[in-house]
């Protein structure tokens, strides 16, 4: 097996009282998407930061590359490419010229930079507004000149912070694609940080849930939703009327609840673990319209929102 | 290559280029007043010791300020408008976080904003001077004696490191205020209480400090306090500089001047007067800028 690219171990950072990181566990291997999904405030920020060597933890290690970030930070930097939390350019500067900065600060030969330069512009999709002041730019683009920053080093590690924030869906579709890219066929570690679940899930090969510092669960997707016990939640889309739904349910002892969803017209019923087939036999038989029924017990907000809810998780 | 960039963007920056227009204008325009009394003083004295120099120093009507007090004035300005938003720029525009994640020393980000702006401040007065110099050169024909050359270079220098003071001093309040439109007014607050009030706060020191009843003691002890300014250091060094029958920069009784034979000083001796304010000016604009650069090296990243 290759060498891991990124481990931490008991990676402690406090500020004060406060213990922001509390005592990280992180094995990163070539190749990998990993995920550190939690509510802002959960240290994702501050584990980032430690892993680029810019901010210096109270306890335990840090290895990136075989390297300590705090002790070679050149080293670290110029094989780790970074994507900030709202990244901001030089505004007076125009997007080529931004990125031509970065390339001097990275000692890329001017000749090499121009043409890794406008080849990345053109992988985000900004070929055209490269000669355009970076101030001008949309949250979006700016978000792309960002990605196409952290690309230019032609990093071995690859970190972003909300990468897919404000950007529309097809854009989204696209930075998914160059991730996964990246870290299939270049062997790029890649780490990103999110609170947008289903695009997280999409991509990554394993997530990190953090809350208040700790790593509550560590492991797949598929892995985290099936650690978690309980009944299964199932998303009803249907046109009938919420009476006749739950009258159709009543009594049932595999029911357990019947909520309404995000948007009218569908309900989000928690019933027991395999119970799913009896439960649409149910509706059939109460004569409820059913429009979809999925099972929503594997998607990453589910787990997420299951991690808090429930006390006793087995990690 | 920080310094680099800040030097170009400066270049191409509104400020530089509205400044620039600014001072040549008005730097300009007191040459121009200045030349019509030196024009009328050479033709009646000959040996006038440094008239070239006097253009840069000359104070009557109807010239309101030559370029030196001009300087001593409005060159704090400059240094801060260089300084403001070295640090506080990067945080506001978003980029702090993405230029510290570069394969750069901490240490080049504040270094190269402090060396990019004073080079651009060094490049405003050498052209400034040289401007000032070319209308004397031209309009009176006056050609500057190689001594007089050697001076005007000598206080050139003294005058990048005054501006650097207060370039040094915004640069700190860059880098511990978030805002930069805050730390431009400190900055310029520090100024204006300087340079506005300096003398009534060096008096009313002094008053408390040493002893009222006795004059001299007490205006010495003024004279001493006044010299922790920039603004009096930057003056009695380019009143000495640019005149080389100024010998002293102390207070003198009417006796003592009184039986003095007029003579003029040679360069070093004119530096060996004024070279404890050069000393101390050069000390404290690398000691501010030495607190500016210790609390950046240690200030959290957070963007």
């Amino acid at each position: 097996m290759a060498a891991p690219t990124v481990v931490t171990r008991k990676l402690t950072k406090e500020y004060g009282e406060a213990r922001v990181v509390d005592e990280l566990d992180l094995r990163l291997l070539p190749g990998e998407v990993f995920g550190l999904l939690g509510p802002n405030g959960a240290g994702k920020t501050t584990t980032i930061l430690m892993l680029l060597g810019l901010i210096e933890p109270t306890s335990g290690q840090v290895e990136v590359l075989g390297l300590d970030p705090t002790r070679n930070p050149l080293t670290v930097k110029s094989r780790v490419g970074y994507l900030p939390d709202a990244v901001g350019f030089y505004d007076s500067m125009t997007g080529f010229e931004n990125l031509r900065f970065t390339a001097d600060l990275n000692r890329i030969p001017a000749k090499e930079a121009r043409g890794r330069i406008e080849q990345l512009l053109f992988e985000v999709g900004l070929a055209e507004a490269s000669g355009q002041k970076a101030g001008e730019y949309s949250r979006g683009m700016k978000q792309r000149l960002g990605i196409a920053d952290a690309l230019l080093k032609r990093p071995e590690v690859l970190i972003l912070d909300e990468p897919t924030t404000a950007i529309d869906p097809e854009g989204v579709a696209d930075i998914l694609a160059m991730i996964r890219n990246l870290a299939d066929h270049q062997q790029v570690t890649v780490l990103l940080s999110s609170h947008l679940l289903h695009q997280v899930q999409a991509v990554c090969d394993r997530v990190a849930i953090f809350v208040k510092g700790e790593v509550v669960a560590q492991g797949s997707p598929r892995d985290l939703a099936s650690r978690t016990r309980g009944p299964e939640e199932v998303e009803l889309v249907t046109t009938s009327n919420e009476s006749i739904l739950r009258r159709s349910v009543d009594g049932r002892r595999f029911v357990h609840s019947v909520a309404a969803g995000r948007l009218p017209g569908s309900y989000m019923i928690e019933v027991d673990r395999g119970a799913t087939r009896q439960l649409v036999a149910a509706l059939v038989e109460g004569g409820v319209e059913i429009d979809a029924v999925r099972r929503a017990s594997d998607d990453l907000d589910e787990v997420y929102r299951r991690y808090f809810r429930q006390e006793n998780v087995s990690v | 290559m920080v310094a680099r960039k800040e030097f170009t963007d400066h270049l191409h920056s509104g400020r530089f280029v509205s400044l620039a227009a600014l001072l040549a204008v008005v730097a300009g325009a007191a040459v121009f007043a200045a030349s019509r009394f030196i024009r009328s003083v050479a033709v009646e004295t000959e040996g006038v010791p440094a008239l070239f120099l006097k253009i840069f120093t000359f104070t009557d009507d109807p010239v309101p300020f030559p370029l030196v007090v001009f300087i001593g004035f409005l060159g704090p300005l400059l240094g801060i408008m260089f300084g403001f938003d070295a640090i506080s720029g990067e945080r506001s525009q978003g980029t702090l976080p993405r230029l510290l994640a570069q394969p750069i020393h901490r240490d080049e980000v504040i270094l190269g904003k402090f060396v990019g702006g004073l080079a651009i401040i060094a490049l405003l007065l050498t052209s400034l001077t040289t401007f000032v110099a070319g209308i004397g050169i031209f309009r009176l024909g006056l050609f500057p004696a190689p001594t007089e050359i050697a001076r005007l270079l000598v206080w050139l220098m003294v005058a990048i490191i005054y501006v650097g003071f207060w370039q040094a001093l915004a640069t700190l309040t860059s880098v511990t205020v978030r805002r930069a439109a805050t730390s431009a007014m400190i900055a310029v607050g520090v100024w204006i209480v300087l340079t506005i009030f300096g003398g009534f706060l060096f008096q009313a020191l002094s008053a408390v400090l040493a002893n009222p009843d006795d004059e001299s003691s007490s205006l010495r002890a003024e004279l001493l306090i006044s010299r922790l300014s920039p603004f009096t250091l930057y003056t009695e060094t380019s009143t000495v500089l640019l005149d080389p029958t100024q010998r002293t920069t102390g207070l003198v009784t009417f006796e003592q001047i009184s039986q003095a034979l007029v003579s003029n000083l040679s360069i070093p001796q004119s530096l060996l007067v004024v070279w404890p304010q050069i000393v101390g000016l050069l000390a404290m604009t690398t000691a501010l800028f030495a607190i500016a650069f210790v609390l950046f090296m240690r200030q959290e990243v957070r963007a």
